[in-house]
């Protein structure tokens, strides 16, 4: 898909500079000339450039769509909304934020809404962000969870999830390949890549683990290039 | 209220280790809820988690169908909260430090450096993932299926999970 390399082109924050375009929805994009939905450039961010949410409201009912969305799994909508449609964060952002997300403790997507949500509105962002994430799916989950109390055996349920489990796995591939595809074409980060998914996918060691050996040496090598 | 408090500081001590997510400490969870409180059985355990995998929201919030389980509405609440205080709490000094130190080449390293290993932590859960739904070829192919449509097409995805759902009614996956 396009977008990985839309993400790059509007990255750098010279480009937006004093640019203070307000675009209406489904208009092309100023900068790549693609139609993208609902792209407002009203409030370039002085660290990486992009446009961001207007206020803490528009980010809880962002985070509640994507967290409504999120069936199987959160980062394919997180990607597809937050990059895609509103163009807030960029590709290389959202790989950054994941990273640290995954270092600290908890829920990988959790601590990244937090910490998107607070890099736009403080503590009234931060708390939008998560607020938005969980309470629906919360509501859902304890429906399901009663449901599943009544009615113990649920094939037809069963069933479903299992096919919607497939195609979220497939969804989470998806936003992978295209973030991969942000990665700088150098050797050095696609075999840290490697390693990560050897470590954890093939040898099924613990994430802490492989995240304590590869961390040192990742960051030596991001350092030395500086 | 007793096994609810017991379960709160045993989600809150995990949920201060759950590094790399809380899928991470599903082990000991399994084996404190199970084994040691024995308020879930096991295969309540596991359909409790594939029904969370599979509704909406963070993956995460399987804790709070499984408290619910165990120990009814204040059990939900003593999971949830257990594990999302340490979480929030790293979040916050997280996100202090990166308001601060943005641009400095610590943090540059930092977030250049394991932008690509959170990648490769990404392709693993996909991989787990797959590995975990393909009971024979036809879920790979759904899968595959899905990669293909939601890279080439602007299809909402939600359509694609819907087609899921029913293949799955189907018997077809």
């Amino acid at each position: 898909m396009s977008a990985g390399k839309e993400g790059r082109d509007r990255g750098t924050p010279d480009k937006f500079g004093d640019e203070r375009v307000t675009q209406g929805p489904r208009r092309g994009c100023p900068y790549t000339g693609k139609r993208c939905a609902g792209v407002e450039y009203h409030r370039p961010m002085s660290v990486s450039g992009s446009a961001g949410p207007r206020s803490p409201r528009e980010i809880f009912l962002t985070f509640a769509r994507i967290g409504l969305s999120g069936f199987g799994g959160v980062l394919f909508w997180i990607r597809r909304v937050l990059i895609q449609e509103k163009r807030w964060i960029t590709d290389e952002e959202l790989l950054e934020g994941l990273a640290i997300g995954q270092i600290l403790p908890g829920p990988n997507v959790y601590n990244l809404s937090f910490m998107l949500g607070h890099r736009w509105f403080g503590l009234r962002g931060a708390f939008a962000a998560i607020g938005g994430l969980l309470a629906a799916p919360i509501v859902i989950l304890v429906i399901l969870g009663l449901l599943y109390r009544a009615y113990s055996d649920v094939a037809v349920l069963q069933h479903a999830l299992r096919g919607m489990a497939a195609v979220a796995a497939g969804l989470l591939l998806a936003s992978a390949v295209g973030m991969a595809a942000t990665l700088p074409r150098r050797l050095v980060p696609w075999l840290f890549m490697l390693l990560a998914f050897a470590g954890v996918g093939l040898m099924r060691w613990p994430l802490i683990y492989v995240m304590a050996m590869l961390a040192p040496f990742a960051m030596y090598f991001a350092w030395r290039r500086q | 209220m007793a096994q609810a408090v017991a379960l709160f500081w045993h989600f809150l001590l995990l949920g201060c280790i759950a590094v790399g997510g809380v899928s991470t400490v599903m082990p000991d969870m399994h084996r404190y809820v199970v084994d040691e409180l024995q308020l879930v059985s096991s295969r309540e355990f596991a359909d409790l988690y594939a029904l969370a995998q599979a509704a909406p929201g963070p993956n995460a919030l399987w804790v709070t169908i499984l408290g619910l389980h165990a120990a009814g509405g204040l059990g939900a609440i003593a999971t949830t909260v257990g594990v999302l205080i340490p979480a929030t709490t790293f979040s916050y000094v997280a996100s202090l430090l990166q308001a601060k130190h943005a641009d400095s080449p610590l943090a540059l390293a930092f977030r250049r450096g394991l932008a690509p290993v959170a990648l490769g932590f990404m392709l693993a859960s996909c991989w787990l993932l797959l590995r975990a739904v393909g009971h024979d070829w036809r879920s790979y192919a759904v899968a595959f299926a899905a990669v293909g449509v939601a890279t080439k097409t602007d299809v909402n995805p939600l359509w694609l999970l819907a087609i899921g759902a029913v293949l799955g009614i189907a018997g077809l996956v």
